[in-house]
This record gives C-alpha cells, structure tokens and sequence, in this order.
C-alpha cells in the first residue's frame, strides 16, 4: 500500500515540471511506466531483505573489526598475560596465503584432509543412519547395541589414537578410521534421539491408510526423523574435523593438520595461522554443504 | 472415484459386550465396562460423555488400536483384528504427515493399496475439488489453517473408500465459526457417500446437530448410559439449533452428562457444594468467616 507513495518520491520533481507546460506531455508519461517499476523491485527488495542486508553488514564489520584488532595487538607486540610477540600479523598470513595457493604441497595437504573427511564422515553416516533407525525401532536391537555405544561414546577420538595405529595397516586408514569414529556417535544419537519423537499418531494414520510395517518406516519413521538426522550430520561433521585434525597432528605425514604442526616445527609463523584459518574455512564450508543438502532434502522445512 | 460415491451401504459396527482394562500397579483398572453399541449401515452416531470417560478408548478399540479385554467388536459380521483401510480414522490433532504435501497425504492410503501414480494424482485432485481444496494440492500442511487440515483430514481418510469413518473429536481444536462450516461439509460428504460414522465429541451441540442417534456415556468406568435418537429432519439448517425440538433434546442430554461429570470430579462436589460458589462475603475476609 505505502509502497507506490514511497517509490514516486525519488521522481518528485517529474509531474512538477508536467503540469507547468503541458506540451511534453508523452515524455512524461513514459518515464513513470518503465523506471519505477524497477525502482519499486529495488525498493521492495530492499525492505524485505533488510533484516538479512543489516546482519551481513554487522557481520563485515565485525570481521574487519576482528583483523584490526588483531593487526594492532601484532605490530605492537602486545604483551598482557599473552604474548603476541612471535604471533604473526594478518598481513603475514596473507602474503604465506598467497604464497600458498600457488604451492602444490599446500593445496595436496588441503585435499588430503577433505578426503579423509569425505571417507570418514561418510561411512559414518552411511553406518550410523541406519543403525539408529533400526535400533530405535526395534527393542531388542536397541537393548543391545545401546550399552556399548554409551560405553564407548564418552572416549575422545583423540584417545583413539594409539589403538587406531595398532588396529589398522596404514597410516591413512587409521586417521580415517578415527575420523569415522568421531562422526559416528553424534550422528547415531541424533538419529535414536529423532526416533524417540515420531508422533505415535503419525503412525496410528499410517495404520489406518493401510500401511504395513515397512511402509511405515519408510513413509513415517525415516521423514519424521530426518531433522534430528539432519542435526546430528551436522555436529558429526564438526567433530569429524576435530578428530581429523588431532589425528593428523599425532601421526600424519599430509593434511592441513599435519601443515599446521609442521609450521610450528619449522618456525614459520604465518603459516601456523593460515593453518588454522584454513581448517576454520573448510570446517564452515563443509557444514554449509549439509544445510544445503537438508534443505533439498526436506523441502517441507523451508520458510 | 466412482467406485466410493456410488456403493451399497455397508459397513455395520457391532460392539458387544465390550469391556477395557489397563494394568497398574495397584491392579487393573478399567476403562471401559460392559459396553454394547451398534451403527447401522449409513448411519451417523455420536458417542458423548465427560472428559476421561473412555469415549475416544471405546473408538480405538473400533479402529483396531486397542484389543478389548472381553467382548468383540465386528464390522458386517468380520471380528475387528487390528487397524486397517477399511475403516476411516480423522484425529482431533489432524495427523497429517508433515513431510507430505496436501495431495500426497490424500494419496497415501491409495499408495498404500499399490495404485500406480498418475490413477492415484487423478483421484485425489477429484477428493480435494470437492473439498474445495484443489488450490491448495501442492502446500505443505505446516501453511494451511486448522479448518483446512482437517478437511484434508477427512479427504484422506476418505479417499480409500472405507466402510466405516470414525472421528475422535475432530473439530475440538478448532474456533466455533470453523467448527461450524465443518459440520456442514462433514454432513454433506456423509450423505453423499452414504458411509457409516462413529463420532466421538464432548460437544453436546455438535452431537444432536450430526447424529440420527446419540449415545451418552457414564463417568469412569465408560459404559453406556443413555441412547438418544435424534429425530430432527434433514438436511438439517443451522437455524434449528435453536428450534424447540433441539433445545428440548439439548436440555436432556446436558443434564445427564452434568450428572455424570459430578461424579467424575470426585462426587462430593454436590449441588449443595456447587451453591457453595454463591455465598457472599460482604467485605469479611475469608479468614473471619472461617
């Protein structure tokens, strides 16, 4: 309704000029048909993305605010209970970043990890999905798997190391393997904890529709779980990364975590920093991946 | 769709001498005790009683959810062995499947059955034409409004052509306007599909204005206290909600249920008690008069 009202105001000085000599009239005319309506989209636009506009600019500033805050405590070599004397300066970390691109090394290590995190976390997936469906539906199933899980759940992947070295044949085996473990369990108490919600009158309709029992898992257990499958992709993915990372700090010869403890060994700063930033980056895009995928996937959950 | 518009009437619910108990601690306790009830083929009844008297229990045990502890229920003459497409069941909380669009809940009982795609899309689209939902084929349920979910409710139940459509208190959650249009379409598509309906409400009003027949039912133990035919002519309008014949039968079924919802509250809240809300206090404090 205000919109229309709101869009002329930027021509105000068009029908002005219309009414003191009516000769021109047809120019007038067509100007208002063709650059409002693009004006008013803008306009709209922007009133409806405003709330998402006002957070990405909050969120630029604040990174900026984050890297000079950072530069300063650099260049001065602030020391007040840490030292930041040996930390390098974000500038520093740029030029190793672009030194790095360039370097296949870097860029091997950057992959390396990425499959590892692809193998594991997706065996994880591929193991924990369906043994939590199954073991929240079946009881006797659940009564025995459940106490080993509880057991081994609380060990940190980290703790794994040692025994993940002395199960497997290869090196890389090991590492995926404790990356597999790391997702695993965030992801099969998710899936148990979905189960545990299915609205039993959900199933009732099902019933009375004429579903049988696996029509019922398919068409009622499994959708109306997937959000809580959806939340434990995700923290299992955050873990996959933490338990990556460890594992290719205690025993990896490639990996991004491995670049990162390697840079300290061999006292190059910078490159500890783009490590990390590194790792940070990639932990984001990978968790990005899996809201696209729930997203796709669960169309209903959409607003 | 021609197969559930045009049919012979069928679908006769006999439940005899029909009783529930659960197990606690304390021992078992029943639900329901010593219950006959009938719905004769095409026929609408209405089961009526306090909160927590067994209604919906005695409804679950129609649709196969719950086995009764003694006594049978049949429908035309088959013993009831557990839920199944032949008998239609709406639920108050809509229970639609979230995860489906408002055709794909309606076709599920058909995809269920094993109807191919496009036969099934076709009937649907039919069923939500006449439930004036056509617009709507492709919404989530999570955007309708409650009125509209549950005439997808309905439609889905519906759209197998059962025998038999039971309905546990399926217009509670809804506000009186609403409420009221869906009692219409609700008479409308029974008429249409000549259908036998089990109606569970607390809703005295709704009840009368449905029913050709109303049971009444007692405080906990549910067993069947009263049963009312409701003569009133069809179709039946709005405006005789406050028709003599109604408020007459309205007068009758309210006071047995109040009698039976005193006693559900404990018993000792008497008429003597009820006057008890009446007494002034004219300015004393609660402490003085005590």
């Amino acid at each position: 309704m205000s919109s229309p009202a709101l869009v002329r105001h930027p021509e105000d000085g068009m029908p002005a000029p219309a009414i003191a000599e009516p000769g021109p009239a047809p120019a007038v005319i067509t100007p208002p048909t063709t650059p409002p309506s693009f004006g008013a989209h803008a306009l709209r636009w922007y009133r409806l993305n405003r709330a998402g506009l006002r957070a990405i600019a909050i969120g630029v500033i604040s990174l900026l605010a984050f890297l000079l805050v950072w530069h300063l405590l650099t260049t001065f070599r602030v020391v007040f209970f840490v030292r930041f004397t040996n930390v390098p300066s974000p500038l520093a970390v740029y030029a190793s970043f672009t030194k790095a691109i360039h370097d296949p090394k870097f860029l091997l290590h950057v992959l390396l990890s990425c499959r590892r995190i692809f193998f594991g976390f997706s065996l994880a997936a591929i193991v924990a999905v369906p043994l939590g469906l199954i073991m929240g539906r079946f009881k006797l199933i659940h009564e025995i798997i459940f106490p080993v899980a509880e057991v081994l759940r609380p060990i940190p992947a980290i703790a794994w190391v040692p025994m993940a070295i002395m199960l497997w044949p290869t090196n890389e085996q090991s590492i995926v393997y404790i990356t597999f473990l790391g997702s695993f369990f965030p992801i099969l108490v998710n899936t148990l904890h979905g189960m545990s919600l299915v609205d039993p009158v959900l199933v009732r309709a099902a019933q009375c529709l004429g579903a049988r029992e696996r029509s019922i898992f398919r068409e009622v257990y499994f959708p109306a779980s997937l959000p809580h499958i959806f939340t434990g992709l995700t923290v299992g993915m955050g873990v996959a990364w933490v338990s990556l990372i460890a594992a290719e700090m205690i025993s990896g010869q490639y990996g991004i975590g491995y670049f990162t403890w390697e840079a300290y060994s061999l006292v190059q700063y910078a490159d500890i920093a783009l490590g990390m930033i590194a790792i940070g980056v990639l932990g984001l895009g990978s968790s990005m991946l899996i809201r696209g995928a729930g997203q796709l996937v669960m169309p209903w959950r959409t607003r | 769709m021609s197969e559930i518009v045009v049919r012979a009437p069928q679908g006769h619910i006999e439940v005899k001498n029909f009783s529930l108990s659960y197990d606690s601690i304390e021992g078992p306790v029943e639900a329901v005790t010593e219950t006959q009830i009938h719905v004769k083929p095409g026929e609408f009844v209405s089961i009526v009683g306090p909160s927590g008297c067994g209604k919906s229990t005695l409804l679950n045990a129609v649709a196969g959810f719950l086995k009764p502890t003694t006594g049978i229920v049949t429908v035309d003459g088959e013993k009831v062995n557990g839920p199944s497409a032949e008998r239609g069941m709406v639920f108050q909380q809509y229970s639609l499947f979230p995860w489906k669009t408002v055709r794909e809940n309606v076709e599920f009982g058909l995809k269920m059955r094993g109807m191919p795609r496009s036969q099934r899309e076709r009937a649907a689209r039919t069923l939500l034409g006449l439930a004036g939902l056509e617009a709507f084929e492709k919404h989530y349920p999570e955007k309708l409004s409650g009125g509209m979910k549950q005439r997808v409710g309905i439609v889905r139940a519906l759209a197998t052509g059962p025998k038999v459509l039971l309905l546990d208190e399926p217009f509670g959650a809804l506000d009186a306007q609403t409420r009221v249009i869906m009692q219409q379409i609700l008479t409308n598509m029974w008429q249409r599909l000549k259908i036998s309906v089990l109606f569970v409400t607390h809703d005295i009003d709704e009840a009368i204005f449905l029913s050709d027949r109303v049971y009444c039912m007692t405080a906990r133990p549910g067993s069947i206290k009263a049963e009312i035919p409701i003569p009133l002519e069809r179709p039946r309008q709005q405006s005789m909600m406050m028709s003599s014949e109604f408020l007459a039968l309205r007068r009758g079924l309210m006071s047995l249920i109040r009698e039976e919802s005193l006693k559900a509250m404990g018993g000792e809240i008497t008429d003597l008690g009820m006057q008890g809300l009446n007494i002034e206090l004219h300015g004393a404090s609660l402490a003085d008069v005590i």
